[in-house]
């Protein structure tokens, strides 16, 4: 009997480190197997990138060849792209625009989406849908009437007409920081008030610095919106050589026969450049500011 | 509401004892209406005028310097039966969305899903996959068409490099230049994406493991676990990829601008708009036509939400908690 179960114990023993053993691989063969479909995905997703990069320090004759490294590096088309087009001026203006539609943005969305979200008054509900169903508007519906309306005020060429629509409001903006500020307990704001404290300085000193990841994500999709914008500056500044942003100017020099290729490329680099930049510093605001606009309100 | 009621029920009442009503705090009404305001002033002079006012000239013949010309349903008839660059623009961007709407919810999917299973090193993954959809569309274009140039860009060499003898032209081919578009398009899946991401994160793990208990296969576990628990953002994303397509516009007029784009392959309804407005000057046109691409989105708007009681599954109910 004795030698039996002893039979039986190392028999089973033997089987079950062969499980294990098998379960190993098996979760080995899985690793292996999600790295290289993920790595074969990051490759596709680079790829572009990387050719942009590499085709932007070729020389013009060797951007033509189908070559896919430069040889030699010509780290000058990035000082040429500065003389071969108004490079700095571009980056310039579209930085003024961005920036000053950032802080409009943030500006005129805050309150809004304050009282939204944290008091209650009749017609809340209503202004809310009306806010989300302008959201769901086409642009092109109101496009037409908007340019009149800035054509007579004579604002056309100029940067008003793209940035002085961000100072009322963007749905989209107003409506991610409600969905944060919905998320802050009541609690806060009833002592606050128990306190005495008036509605402006809640909102200001309380709510506001509590909602700073918020509020960092719609100024950093103000900012990327207004950077990477080329129908708005298509309708208000192309008439104006000395007002184009970098989207246009590239778009213009790129038919042009003295501007090469190559340096198309370069300039190109350069205008991902800072939002690739900035993406790196905020990735963590950018995921959880498009998530919370995802279905997850 | 809920949670204020709690703080107004005194913790000394006695059971059942009902709280009194919570002290109804003053409305400030001028602070609420001084918040509102940007918003109220935008909605008035930049969205319910514009509205009125183009649905108005709509009926007329504009052209900015003389004031509107009152035509009735001119406009549309000569959209509808006259315009063949209309029906152009239409067919194409109809093309488009049925094609690209649901590869980029396949693709968002499927890049997602990948993204969730490795154990360490995912968020360098999603962030490599997430840095594209940042690119400006108009770098984003001048890279694709440059680099899928047939004469000397690196896509065709890396193609026939895997045996493809004779690699499409792509942007130059009026047959090729829509998948061109779709590709750029696919690149910048990102922002879709992190929204599935955090959809597939949200399922409970304990369904999946009951699953594997029950012996249901990989297949059987996503199709009746992932895909139903996916539907409201699989549901958000066709009704936003809707609306985006119609206003697909600035890859399509920047890939066109680069390559004399003659067979109209890549005129869309939105660069038709922008055409009659802004090239033509013909603004009562342009919102004719833009009132019809508004009913357009809207009726395909009403049929998925329509649908959606059929195929959507809401965990909670409903769409908004």
């Amino acid at each position: 009997m004795s030698t039996m179960t002893l039979e039986n114990r190392e028999k089973l023993e033997a089987q079950s480190l062969q499980a294990r053993r098998k379960k190993r691989w098996n979760n080995f063969l899985h690793m292996v197997g999600n790295h290289s479909l993920l790595i074969a995905l990051s490759v596709i997703f680079i790829m572009p990138l990387y050719l942009v990069i590499v085709l932007s320090l070729m020389s013009k004759g060797q951007a033509e060849t189908r070559s896919l490294w430069p040889h030699p590096f010509v780290w000058h088309n990035y000082i040429t792209v500065f003389t071969a087009v108004p490079f700095l001026k571009w980056t310039l203006n579209t930085l003024f625009v961005a920036l000053m539609g950032t802080i409009g943005t943030v500006v005129s969305s805050v309150p809004p989406a304050y009282v939204l979200s944290r008091l209650q008054w009749k017609g809340r509900q209503t202004t809310f849908i009306i806010l989300l169903s302008t959201m769901m508007l086409p642009g092109q519906v109101t496009m037409i009437p908007v340019y009149i309306i800035f054509s007579r005020l004579h604002w056309i060429p100029s940067f008003l007409p793209l940035i002085v629509p961000s100072f009322f409001s963007s749905a989209f903006s107003v409506f991610l920081l409600r969905q944060f500020f919905t998320s802050i307990p009541d609690e806060i704001s009833d002592a606050a008030r128990i306190d005495g404290c008036s509605e402006f300085k809640l909102m200001m000193k309380i709510i506001v610095p509590l909602a700073k990841p918020a509020i960092m994500a719609i100024a950093l999709f103000a900012f990327l919106g207004s950077w990477n914008d080329f129908f708005g500056p298509l309708l208000y500044i192309v008439e104006n050589e000395d007002l184009w942003t970098l989207g246009i100017g590239l778009n213009a020099f790129q038919g042009i026969h003295h501007v090469d290729k190559n340096m198309m490329m370069t300039a190109s680099a350069l205008f991902m450049a800072p939002v690739i930049i900035i993406f790196f510093f905020s990735q963590k605001v950018f995921i959880e500011g498009v998530t919370l606009t995802g279905v997850k309100g | 509401m809920s949670q204020a009621r709690v703080i107004a029920t005194s913790p000394f009442k006695k059971k059942g004892e009902v709280a009194p009503p919570r002290k109804k705090l003053k409305v400030p009404r001028l602070f609420i209406f001084l918040c509102m305001s940007p918003w109220l002033f935008g909605i008035v002079f930049f969205t319910a005028y514009p509205m009125v006012s183009s649905f108005y000239q709509s009926f007329t013949k504009f052209n900015l310097i003389e004031s509107p010309q009152w035509i009735g349903l001119d406009n549309f008839h000569r959209m509808f039966f006259e315009d063949d660059d209309f029906w152009q623009a239409l067919k194409n961007t109809i093309w488009i969305s049925a094609i690209s709407i649901p590869l980029r919810i396949a693709f968002a999917m499927f890049t997602a899903w990948v993204l969730t299973k490795p154990k360490r090193g995912r968020n360098i993954y999603r962030t490599i996959f997430f840095l594209p959809s940042m690119v400006p569309a108009v770098a984003a274009t001048m890279a694709f068409t440059y680099i899928f140039n047939p004469a000397y860009g690196p896509i065709n060499r890396m193609l026939e490099a895997i045996g493809i003898k004779e690699p499409p032209f792509w942007f130059l081919d009026p047959k090729w230049s829509k998948w061109g578009l779709i590709l750029l398009g696919l690149w910048g899946i990102g922002d879709t994406m992190i929204i599935f991401l955090a959809g597939l994160l949200d399922v409970p793990t304990s369904l999946y493991e009951a699953a594997s208990l029950e012996g249901a296969s990989a297949w059987q576990s996503f199709r009746y676990i992932t895909l139903p628990l996916m539907t409201p953002v699989i549901f958000f994303s066709t009704v936003t990829g809707v609306i985006g397509s119609f206003q697909y516009f600035t890859q399509a007029y920047v890939a066109s601008g680069q390559v004399n784009d003659y067979s109209h392959s890549m005129y869309f309804y939105a660069t038709h708009i922008y055409y009659s407005a802004f090239r033509a000057y013909e603004m009562g046109y342009a919102s004719a036509l833009a009132w019809v691409l508004l009913v357009i989105t809207l009726l395909c708007t009403l049929v998925i939400l329509k649908t959606q009681k059929r195929w959507v599954h809401y965990p909670n109910g409903s769409l908004f908690k």
